[in-house]
């Protein structure tokens, strides 16, 4: 009996915590959605469904879906793309293998802000080394202002994060790499396969875990981007970087309006849920 | 088919052969690996190259930073950029406003070095709990936790902030929790919020399932109570599985930025990464200090790395199979 009572003692620090600071807060957000809650006013009344109609119908925060999905459909696969590639040459027997992983995972190990902080200077359109060496090598003939262009704005902010990323993926595909039995390519090669073959139908197949695993946890992270925006860009120009957690946060700490950003979160919790279950429903299908 | 079935089938397992590719002929196997460095190396110098620049303008003068072409290795090497930005010394005095950024620091290595033994802590205590324990609810509970690893934490980042707003008795509040500012602007705000996780709990309870139950009930036999079994026995079983949850728990709150940004205000609660963003947006012009801040906070990441490399590769690697 005592026993049994000292199970919910060991639970208990745990479970407070998670009941304040999860439980608790996901219904007080819930219940938040249907106020208008400014934290200057003293009144918080209730106002139905009004915000959500509002989230519906408001351009900024579709921008902001449009943007984040931008940024996630570039950003995700590209890391992953590039991940798998240095993990398959690293994978090879080369001499100072542990030296060049340590140099590709030397970004990831960077703190987000500094990272943001340093790219945002690589970005400088007077002083910046990108645009130094593009004009040195005539590939463009006048400086451009990377971060403030409407056009370049995001794609150097996706750079900045595959940059970030890559050293991820990479560990993540090493390992699986190396846990491929060698007798499954010894096997293949008698089979007749090429070195093609091999990596299509032995490789890719042994690495879905990891890459399943990658892509939901991508997708997640990217949905969430926030400190290379808040560094480099601060969501502009005009809007174009401003992704749906950067959204969030002015609504809530510039305008104070905690009710609508209340809706709004959820509103990326309900895309982030049926992203994550559609992924899962396809890569349970590919499997079979 | 058949050839595959008799290679798979063929008793104990061959020894490796001493070198894969010794079969085939050399060359296209010494061209390939020239290829392979020939990708890699360039790459490598790419990815290392921002970093490298960072290192070098933090060593720079203001003016040598802006300097067209730049400089990769400075021309006349200053520590300036480190005087001012902790505000040493004559640089220190014409820098504004990076008064007790040292203090940054601290704060950082702090909040980081609690969030990390707490989490510990609370989260073996559970996954010791859900592994091992049997207890009416056990299942619920351990599912209610497992779902909420799907909740985005910026859901809660909005209640959360009211919630520590309110915290009764704190901050000038009443017991009601009115009137004052609770827990926004104070240690208590950035460190317990992160005090449990339940992805280090799921992570735990996995590695700690395959502990037999044989050692606990013997522990427990020779007069061990509960707890004591959990510290003395289960613990130290665990210390691969922790050394890897502990890294990933400190390096997340090293670098976390969203939530100090919202919950501090004061600049001497400031961490390193805060202290650093809101340097880049109201100091735009001393970025010699800039550049020296952010080497120090990056150093200690690099070093807690190549420290304990194998373990954080391990650490991604059981996480990335089991996650």
């Amino acid at each position: 009996m005592w026993r049994e009572r000292s199970a919910y003692a060991f639970l208990a620090p745990g479970l407070i915590v998670f009941s304040v600071f999860t439980v608790f807060a996901l219904l007080f957000a819930f219940y938040l959605t249907f106020r208008e809650w400014n934290i200057l006013e003293p009144e918080k009344p209730f106002v139905g469904l009004e915000n959500y109609r509002d989230m519906v119908q408001d351009e900024d925060f579709r921008r902001s879906i449009i943007n984040t999905a931008y940024f996630t459909g570039a950003s995700v696969p590209l890391g992953m793309a590039i991940g798998l590639g240095v993990a398959l040459l690293l994978n090879q027997p080369i001499r100072g293998r542990g030296l060049l992983r340590t140099l590709y995972f030397l970004p990831t190990v960077t703190p987000f802000v500094v990272s943001a902080i340093v790219w945002k200077w690589l970005y400088n359109g007077d002083f910046g080394l990108f645009n130094f060496y593009l004009l040195k090598t005539h590939l463009i003939s006048e400086p451009l202002v990377w971060l403030s262009n409407k056009n370049l704005a995001m794609p150097a902010v996706v750079l900045m994060s595959v940059w970030a990323s890559v050293g991820f993926s990479m560990v993540v595909y090493l390992a699986a790499l190396q846990a491929v039995p060698e007798q499954l390519y010894e096997s293949a090669r008698l089979d007749g396969a090429g070195p093609w073959a091999r990596f299509r139908y032995v490789t890719l197949p042994m690495l879905a875990p990891s890459t399943l695993f990658l892509a939901v946890m991508g997708i997640i992270g990217s949905f969430q981007v926030f400190t290379q925006i808040y560094v480099m860009t601060g969501g502009g120009p005009v809007n174009r970087t401003t992704t749906m957690v950067y959204y969030i946060y002015e609504a809530a700490f510039k305008f104070y309006d905690m009710g609508y950003a209340s809706t709004l979160a959820y509103g990326l919790f309900v895309l982030l849920l049926v992203f994550t279950a559609f992924q899962l429903r396809l890569y349970r299908k590919a499997d079979l | 088919m058949s050839q595959s079935t008799a290679t798979r089938t063929r008793p104990p397992a061959p020894p490796p052969p001493a070198s894969p590719g010794s079969r085939r002929p050399v060359w296209p196997r010494r061209l390939w690996l020239a290829t392979c460095y020939a990708i890699l190396v360039p790459g490598a110098i790419l990815f290392v190259a921002p970093f490298a620049w960072l290192v070098s303008a933090s060593f720079q003068h203001m003016g040598d930073i802006f300097s067209w072409p730049p400089q990769w290795i400075p021309k006349n090497p200053t520590l300036d950029g480190y005087r001012g930005f902790f505000g040493i010394g004559e640089a220190g005095e014409h820098a504004q406003g990076s008064e007790g950024a040292w203090r940054w620091f601290l704060n950082s290595a702090f909040v980081a070095t609690s969030v990390t033994v707490l989490q510990l802590f609370f989260n073996a205590l559970a996954a010791y709990t859900f592994a091992k324990r049997r207890f009416p609810g056990r299942d619920i509970i351990f599912l209610l936790f497992l779902a909420t690893m799907m909740v985005p934490p910026q859901v809660t980042l909005i209640p959360n902030y009211l919630v520590l707003k309110h915290i009764p008795f704190f901050g000038g509040n009443d017991a009601l929790g009115n009137g004052g500012h609770g827990w926004l602007d104070s240690y208590w705000g950035l460190i317990l919020p992160g005090a449990v996780s339940a992805f280090g709990i799921f992570l735990l309870r996995q590695y700690m399932m395959s502990i037999p139950d044989e050692l606990l009930d013997a522990a427990r036999i020779d007069g061990a109570g509960e707890f004591r079994v959990f510290w003395r026995v289960v613990l130290p079983l665990c210390t691969p599985a922790l050394a890897a949850t502990a890294i990933f728990t400190f390096t997340y709150a090293w670098e976390d930025f969203l939530w100090p940004l919202i919950v501090i205000s004061s600049s001497d609660k400031f961490t390193a990464p805060l202290g650093l963003a809101l340097f880049v947006v109201k100091n735009r012009t001393s970025w010699n200090l800039l550049m020296a801040g952010s080497v120090v906070a990056t150093l200690p990441m690099i070093v807690a790395f190549l420290v304990f490399q194998r373990r954080f590769i391990q650490g991604i690697s059981m996480s990335g199979l089991k996650g």
